[in-house]
């Protein structure tokens, strides 16, 4: 299994990035490995709140921009579009993975490879409007990687 | 911008096309039945006849090029995070499974959105799924004279600074006579695909 190392990787950092016991929880996070000149590409993960919360907004220093997406069918057309938030109700894992939300990385700055870890910061805000953010280095998997890590 | 998720009703569609689809099979089930494909059969389909497109070395790429083989055939664009790669996945997976028979089987991805995918990053884009598949483009003209041949839906939407592109998830197959004879759903697995394009394949000889 040559993927656990930084399966293992990102647990750990994960960890290591949340003293607070209020801390949303991260699995399985991964980014889409581009190729030259491919200017976009997508982050996934498993997100679970230990209280309620919402996903508001995501930065990244690889990218110019980054907005949060879903992508829906409509028939058997796809589309995607920005939303403003993801809800994350307490204790409820939620999935941004590909056929759903993802996390849209736009005007990449170089192209994203497999053993590159991506940082992301997500921002959270609670119900009481305050806003608390999380620091991730994200793994890369290859462009041709399904919808979720073996054993997921 | 408000968006509401829109799988609900064509999942509920599915379901009642699969009913149908077993109540058709049983009613059959003692005659000689044609074979009958996962996907949406188009066999008799009067649209998708051919395609003049450019490859990424700028040859004049036609269906007729492709005779012998099956043609799995996808329109979608390589800034897509999400649908495009997961359909390009499937396709190399089903060629896998496939074994041998995987070498009868050319996948084409066709970009809608030409002013942003170029010959060489289609070819990059391509390459990194299987360096068997062949990206195809055309000027705008051309891209929406193949999207009406067929029956593909696409449309820019602006998003940020940037846009991103609506467009109709199915994957074609061709038989390896050029005939349009399936569609591919995009929840359609891997496991699927392949029987299906197995099918085409020995159905050809």
């Amino acid at each position: 299994m040559q993927l656990k190392p930084w399966l293992a990787g990102a647990a750990l950092f994960a960890a290591l990035a949340g003293p607070s016991h209020a801390q949303v929880a991260v699995k399985g996070a991964w980014v889409r490995a581009t190729v030259p000149q491919q200017r976009t590409t997508g982050a996934f993960m498993q997100l679970t709140a230990p209280v309620a919360t919402r996903l508001v907004q995501v930065r990244s220093t690889v990218a110019d921009a980054v907005e949060i997406h879903e992508m829906a069918m409509a028939g058997d057309v796809m589309q995607m579009r920005a939303v403003e938030a993801v809800e994350l109700p307490a204790g409820k894992a939620v999935e941004l993975k590909p056929g759903g939300y993802h996390i849209m990385l736009m005007d990449l700055k170089q192209p994203v490879k497999v053993g590159d870890a991506v940082p992301l910061t997500l921002v959270f805000e609670g119900a009481d409007k305050k806003r608390q953010t999380l620091d991730l280095q994200v793994p890369v998997r290859p462009l041709g990687a399904s919808a979720a890590p073996p054993g997921h | 911008m408000s968006f509401q998720p829109l799988s609900s009703a064509s999942s509920r569609r599915g379901l009642v096309l699969g009913m149908l689809g077993a109540a058709v099979l049983a009613a059959t089930a003692c005659q000689k039945a044609p074979p009958t494909f996962a996907s949406m059969d188009l066999t008799g389909a009067e649209y998708g006849r051919d395609f003049s497109l450019q490859d990424p070395d700028g040859r004049t790429r036609t269906l007729a090029d492709f005779r012998g083989k099956a043609v799995m055939l996808f329109f979608g664009f390589t800034q897509c995070p999400d649908a495009c790669p997961t359909a390009l996945a499937r396709a190399a997976e089903v060629r896998r499974l496939l074994g041998p028979q995987g070498a009868r089987l050319q996948v084409i991805f066709v970009t809608i959105d030409p002013e942003r995918d170029t010959a060489a990053v289609l070819k990059e884009y391509t390459h990194a799924f299987d360096p068997d598949f062949l990206g195809l483009r055309a000027d705008l003209p051309g891209t929406a004279a193949v999207a009406k041949e067929f029956k593909v839906h696409y449309q820019k939407v602006p998003t940020g600074s940037s846009y991103t592109m609506d467009h109709t998830a199915f994957t074609y197959v061709l038989d390896p006579q050029g005939r349009l004879r399936l569609a591919m759903r995009h929840e359609l697995s891997a496991q699927d695909a392949a029987r299906d394009v197995g099918l085409l394949l020995s159905q050809a000889g």
